[in-house]
């Protein structure tokens, strides 16, 4: 097609909406979506695809559309696959293996009958036609970010213009100043959703006031929270809204350059990306002359490769400088001295999505959602002992219970709430008690956590939390550089008490020392990363410091986590003399002669756990 | 270690490598980008290529040991033939990632970062592949595995044995 000027990209834009618009009425076509992120691979959706193509081939089923699209966001439930048929309703399947499909095409497409096996969701398709309609395709959440995820396919930057796409960057290029821009983006009160919150117009202006002859734009898209993987999905479902804020960034900085930070554990990400890139180049909506604007910007990826504290943004720099990513005392701050030394934009991918948006629907739109002082919404990853992990875009504001419990369905198995955990290594945990606090910024800063970036771990009554703080601790003690002092050396003293506690081994003065260090590093580690290290640790400790207790007196962990202090006992009532906890046993811990008792001889024991996992009988006690 | 890519010898820059270098020495950080490329083409950061790369560059090769053992992702050791990636991160840890992983030992034979003698398998625990909705879940040479059982895990790894 070539590079478009302006008028080509809106009458390209005015015949694709045209086309699909045919498809969806008068045509009475088929559109039929299988999600494929990676979460959606892995469960299989690709033998999906190829099955549902294949069967719709074989019954010569003409206007008939079957197209990959990003993920949905329903990870509980992949393979998903959307079937909507005009005059019925959208109707979202789970857990479409290649063997269902032909009972789908032969009920749905053809006899007309939705498979109610396999059903996960079914709405009518005009019942909610409000103004904002669009964003409103979950019960519950309200998708700004998400909105094209799951429905477009993300390698065809058609099906991304044909949804609003670039009509952002149109504006931005023709018919507003930089300060117009600047003056939406604080309207919106948008702020950084890669953690720190930080006002998003603040951090632009910041960079624009510096007078220098280059300057960059970056994408943190190096996700290294464990238990997050909303940026992941958003870049595979979307990456052509992210690449649109990068230029739109560029424009109103006055920044010709950008650079995409993504990591590399990520690959169908990277490929998503590089073929977005070369489609907006080809369209001329990267490199010289923008859209006839004389508007330059191009993007370029960096893969990261491993390393946690690249998300803190002067270490980011330097792994994109192509260093080990250490980071530096601030200021002076990236937006001033950044990338090789020029004034840098940093923001995180859920942030950039966002401003698409904000610029079509205006600042003052996006303010009236969230709460007075997060606007917005977020995206959490919401996994652990849930019965419906996902991903999830809600309001700021929303409560925990209703994200846990009419999103994410409850706790698995039936069991009992103990703690949410947000903002990963840097976060806490939110106890019971705060169910029904409002999510955002402020509030999560005064229980103790952070928004984070996103993830949102369940944790039932089966969980530890001492062990949870060592789980965190012993990452952060990974992935600390090494450059200060109270993080190398805090955070290590920090896990080795912890081990001590997990082991039995801990004095009652023990948590007061811990205290200290905890103290320090916030006050004196160079980064965040050092800084917020031991959050995991106060925050268990101011919620659940019984449990510390608990292990540090009476050497007990009621949640049957911590080993060593777990003892094995069989209950000669219910032993039966089998056998198989003996053979089951590594150190010939256990005693018995067949159909007889058996006995565990505590000081052999090295609890384990294999007996009480052999034992068909439940006859192993753990306490 | 018998069946790899690897030429015998000296492992040496491939003429593809050579032109992506050549490609990407005048851009500003290119070394990790160069690395990144290296592995992916021998599965590690062969010693002899990093002294290659280091000449190409014009980079001291101190330098790119301390990138190389900066970042998790670059390995100095040659990998096993396949490749098993257990992920430990926050959701796959609470949903039983560690037994998972001693599964796995207990399978191969060796431990943690380990590879196994007859070089078929080399075995590491990583911090989260982004799939936490289907914890706990592995890879082995990138296909992911999901929901997993200890069970299921013998048939797995037999699969890529008998290759």
């Amino acid at each position: 097609m070539g590079k478009l000027t302006l008028e080509k990209l809106r009458a390209l834009r005015e015949a694709l909406r045209r086309e699909i618009h045919q498809r969806t009425t008068s045509d009475r076509s088929i559109q039929i979506a299988v999600g494929l992120g990676t979460c959606g691979i892995a469960a299989g959706a690709g033998n999906t695809l190829h099955a549902l193509t294949e069967a719709i081939a074989a019954r010569k089923l003409g206007n008939v559309s079957v197209r990959q699209a990003g993920c949905m966001g329903l990870c509980h439930s992949e393979p998903i696959v959307e079937i909507a048929v005009p005059g019925m309703p959208r109707v979202i399947y789970g857990g479409v293996q290649p063997a269902d499909v032909d009972e789908l095409v032969r009920e749905h497409l053809v006899k007309r009958n939705p498979v109610a096996r396999l059903v996960y969701e079914s709405r009518p398709e005009s019942a909610d036609a409000g103004p904002d309609a669009s964003f409103e395709r979950f019960p519950n959440q309200f998708r700004i970010v998400l909105r094209n995820c799951g429905i477009i396919d993300p390698d065809k930057i058609d099906e991304y213009i044909a949804r609003d796409g670039y009509c952002a960057l149109e504006k931005v290029l023709f018919e507003m100043t930089p300060e117009q821009v600047l003056g939406e983006l604080e309207k919106s009160g948008l702020r950084g959703r890669g953690g720190a919150g930080f006002p998003t117009a603040r951090k632009w202006l910041f960079t624009k006031n510096v007078p220098a002859d280059q300057k960059y734009i970056v994408c943190n898209a190096d996700e290294g929270d464990p238990g997050a993987y909303m940026d992941r999905s958003t870049l595979e479902g979307d990456p052509h809204s992210v690449l649109e804020a990068m230029v739109i960034a560029g424009r109103t900085v006055g920044a010709t350059k950008g650079f995409f930070y993504i990591r590399a554990e990520y690959p169908l990400a990277i490929t998503r990306l590089e073929t977005a890139i070369s489609q907006a180049r080809a369209y001329g909506l990267l490199g010289a002359d923008i859209l006839g604007s004389g508007f330059a910007f191009d993007i370029e990826l960096r893969l990261g490769a491993g390393a946690f504290v690249c998300g803190e943004e002067t270490a980011l720099i330097a792994s994109v400088e192509g260093k080990r990513g250490m980071p530096r005392p601030r200021p002076p701050f990236p937006a001033a001295r950044g990338l090789w030394g020029k004034p840098t934009v940093i923001n995180n991918v859920e942030t950039l999505a966002n401003i698409p948006v904000i610029l079509l629907k205006g600042g003052e739109w996006f303010s009236r959602i969230g709460t007075a002082t997060s606007k917005g919404t977020k995206v959490f990853a919401l996994t652990g002992k849930i019965n419906r992990s996902g991903l999830i875009e809600v309001p700021m504001g929303a409560t925990l219970r209703k994200i846990i419990f009419d999103i994410g369905g409850g706790i698995r198995a039936g069991r009992a709430f103990k703690a949410a955990q947000t903002g990963g290594p840097s976060g806490g945990v939110i106890p019971p008690e705060f169910l029904d606090t409002p999510i955002d910024y402020e509030n999560l800063g005064k229980i103790g956590s952070i928004m984070g970036s996103g993830g949102l771990i369940v944790m039932d009554d089966s969980d530890c939390m001492v062990d949870v703080a060592k789980f965190y601790l012993e990452f952060t003690v990974d992935e600390s550089c090494g450059k200060c002092a109270p993080c190398r050396i805090g955070g290590r003293t920090l896990f080795n008490y912890l081990k001590k506690i997990a082991a039995g081994k801990a004095v009652p003065g023990d948590l007061d020392q811990m205290r200290d260090i905890c103290q320090a590093m916030q006050r004196a580690s160079l980064c965040g990363l050092g800084q917020t290290a031991a959050n995991p640790v106060l925050s268990t400790l101011r919620y659940f410091a019984d449990e510390y207790h608990e292990h540090i007196a009476e050497h007990k962990c009621h949640a049957g986590k911590c080993q060593s202090l777990l003892q094995y006992r069989i209950d000669p009532v219910k032993c039966v003399g089998c056998g198989a906890c003996l053979r089951a046993c590594p150190v010939n811990a256990i005693a018995g002669e067949r159909k007889k008792t058996h006995v565990i001889d505590p000081a052999k024991c090295i609890r384990c756990g294999q007996c009480f996992a052999a034992c068909k009988f439940g006859a192993v006690a753990r306490a | 270690m018998s069946t790899t890519t690897e030429p015998t010898g000296a492992p040496k820059l491939t003429d593809e490598l050579l032109a992506f270098i050549a490609e990407w020495k005048s851009r500003p950080g290119s070394l990790i980008m160069v690395l990144h490329r290296v592995q992916q083409t021998f599965g590690y950061i062969p010693r002899a290529v990093a002294f290659e790369v280091a000449e190409l560059l014009d980079v001291p090769l101190a330098k790119i040991y301390g990138v190389i053992t900066f970042y998790n992702f670059f390995k100095l050791k040659k990998p096993g033939r396949n490749q098993i990636q257990v992920c430990l991160g926050t959701a796959c840890y609470l949903r039983g990632g560690e037994d998972i992983v001693h599964a796995v030992e207990k399978q191969l034979g060796v431990g943690l970062n380990a590879i196994t003698p007859d070089g078929e398998f080399s075995f590491e625990a990583v911090r989260c592949l982004g799939c936490c909705g289907l914890a706990p879940v592995m890879t082995i040479n990138g296909k992911v595995y999901g929901k997993l059982e200890t069970g299921q895990l013998p048939a797995i790894l037999a699969k890529y044995r008998q290759v």
